[in-house]
């Protein structure tokens, strides 16, 4: 017996399926990156908590921390010396026009070396190293991971979150400050540069002029956020490279989204740090 | 077809053996305490209790039951995709199984912590079936590292125990050379050295012998007879040269859609009337 017989077409359940299907679809469209979203910061969690796990027990793994602190320090220093160099330059010579124009000129040592300590130093930094030794660690990790390197260090008996993760993350929290110092002070000089191209001035009085207004408060809280954007660095290239699948192609994207996330919340972190700097040391 | 529980009682197949290979691995260990010593093992060295494991809608281990003694050698024959690697990192502890136990010498190791599961590792040696070299360091280097990790030898003693474990693969020539520079046979045996470094009472060998010409297969073949009868090495073999499983294994098991069809010695099998196992043994002859 046909139990649809008297039920008009409209309201008949035998179109059901093709709407509930439709529902479905939207509903896991909506769902799925939130759910991919929700994965991942789970994953992050366990990952971190397996790194902090392997922290304080032996071995320190101290031969490959000095490997890293070479590879992402003195390595990185070129480049960050380089990027510094060029903001200072390029600080001196669009703040010198404005300045002028508010009969300010006296102002600009001070507003160079403000800028480059307080956040263009430590931001081009941390974007730098983002770019260098995120997308090296993604890579390098990512492709151990898919040809079972990382399995082989586990099959071993080695925790591979302590040789591989600690290390290169306690490597970007201690080498990022030194770097900055470096881009900072690159900055600073060729801000100077720049500044006595059009106008000569001299060196030291550059310098007593550009650090009048600073307090040793000015330069310490800023230079060491930048353990926290080495923290995050670290953190993500390395979660990123190890959980990498998928062959040559997934290295890739592992490289890829250990630089773009890294540099995202690098960014993200900044914002929430310079508001707590601003709290604390007023 | 023959279920595992009512397979007759091991025993070890006559083997032809190759012409003696290499230099012989010494147990008495230059400076360093291997890593199974002085330990008293009666059980057998490795029992798969009921082990499930699926990926996604894929079942790939369903309810496997295997035991393995010391000395003793298991072949683990299948199709591609029927679970034989899967055991192995199951086995060693890489992946944790849906359901089931495993037992190492008589330690549970499905719900071990990472320490007491790394302390267990340095029992076994694991041959990965890319070898999985680590290409940043020299073959030296790469058989090496157990050694650097685990034991307290001087640099000195490490080099000579490592040339001799070389030695022993036929790679002594290759010291110094670094993974991309060798063939993939030849990775294969740097990885058999690595994975025996540490005289593990428990090997897990992932096709050792594929890729290899059929006289490095075997001298490969004949290591793994050596380590048995010397050392009392309890081995799991994922191999698919049934010819290889033949010369080395006790006990061959077949597995086919996640359990395993057939359990037992090369001459049963080959002798079986389940239409798996003469298929799969009809391509050999």
């Amino acid at each position: 017996m046909n139990t649809h017989a008297n039920v008009p077409r409209r309201y008949s359940t035998d179109a059901l399926p093709q709407s509930s299907a439709a529902l479905r679809s939207a509903a896991a469209a909506i769902w799925n990156p939130i759910n991919g979203l929700l994965e991942w910061f789970g994953e992050l969690g366990m990952f971190i908590w397996q790194v902090m796990r392997s922290t304080f027990r032996r071995p320190f793994e101290g031969r490959e921390l000095i490997r890293q602190l070479d590879e992402v320090g003195s390595k990185s220093l070129p480049m960050v010396a380089m990027a510094g160099a060029a903001i200072g330059a390029v600080l001196a010579l669009e703040s010198r026009h404005s300045l002028i124009q508010f009969g300010a000129k006296s102002l600009l040592p001070a507003a160079v070396v403000f800028s480059i300590i307080h956040e263009t130093g430590p931001v081009i930094t941390a974007l730098v190293v983002c770019g260098r030794v995120g997308a090296g660690i993604g890579a390098e990790l990512g492709s151990m991971k898919v040809t079972e390197q990382i399995d082989a260090i586990e099959a071993s008996g080695v925790n591979a979150y302590k040789l591989l993760a600690f290390t290169r993350i306690v490597a970007c929290i201690l080498m990022m400050p030194l770097l900055t110092l470096a881009a900072d002070f690159c900055g600073i000089i060729t801000g100077w540069i720049a500044n006595t191209l059009a106008e000569p001035i001299a060196f030291h009085k550059f310098i007593h002029a550009g650090f009048a207004g600073t307090g040793f408060s000015d330069f310490l809280a800023p230079t060491f956020r930048t353990m926290v954007f080495g923290l995050i660095i670290g953190v993500i290239a390395c979660f990123q490279g190890m959980r990498s699948q998928g062959g040559t192609e997934g290295v890739g994207r592992s490289a890829t989204s250990a630089v773009v996330l890294s540099s995202l919340f690098v960014m993200l972190a900044d914002v929430i740090l310079v508001k707590l700097i601003l709290v604390f040391f007023p | 077809m023959m279920p595992p529980s009512q397979a007759p009682a091991v025993k070890p197949p006559e083997t032809k053996r190759g012409e003696k290979f290499g230099t012989p691995i010494s147990v008495k260990q230059i400076g360093a305490k291997p890593a199974n010593a002085g330990q008293t093992n009666t059980g057998p060295a490795m029992v798969v209790q009921g082990l499930h494991k699926s990926y996604g809608e894929q079942k790939v281990l369903n309810g496997l039951n295997l035991k393995v003694g010391s000395g003793q050698t298991v072949a683990v024959l299948g199709r591609s995709g029927t679970g034989k690697s899967v055991l192995l990192r199951l086995v060693i502890g890489l992946q944790k199984p849906d359901a089931g136990t495993i037992h190492i010498q008589g330690q549970e190791i499905t719900n071990a912590s990472l320490e007491e599961l790394n302390e267990i590792r340095k029992k076994m040696g694991f041959l990965f079936q890319h070898a999985a070299l680590y290409d940043s360091l020299t073959v030296a280097e790469n058989v090496a590292f157990p050694l650097r990790r685990h034991t307290e030898m001087t640099a000195a003693q490490r080099s000579e125990r490592v040339k001799e474990l070389l030695a022993s693969v036929g790679m002594e020539a290759d010291l110094q050379k670094m993974p991309s520079d060798i063939s993939g046979g030849m990775q294969k045996r740097v990885g058999l050295a690595r994975a025996l470094a540490l005289e593990p009472s428990i090997l897990l060998l992932d096709e050792p012998t594929a890729g290899l010409d059929p006289i490095t297969s075997g001298e490969i073949d004949e290591l793994i007879l050596k380590l048995q009868e010397e050392r009392e090495v309890a081995s799991i073999v994922v191999t698919h040269d049934l010819h290889s499983a033949k010369v080395i294994a006790d006990r061959i098991l077949l597995l086919h859609e996640g359990n395993a069809v057939i359990e037992g010695t090369y001459e049963e099998l080959e002798k079986s009337q389940d239409e798996f196992v003469t298929e799969f043994f009809k391509r050999d002859s």
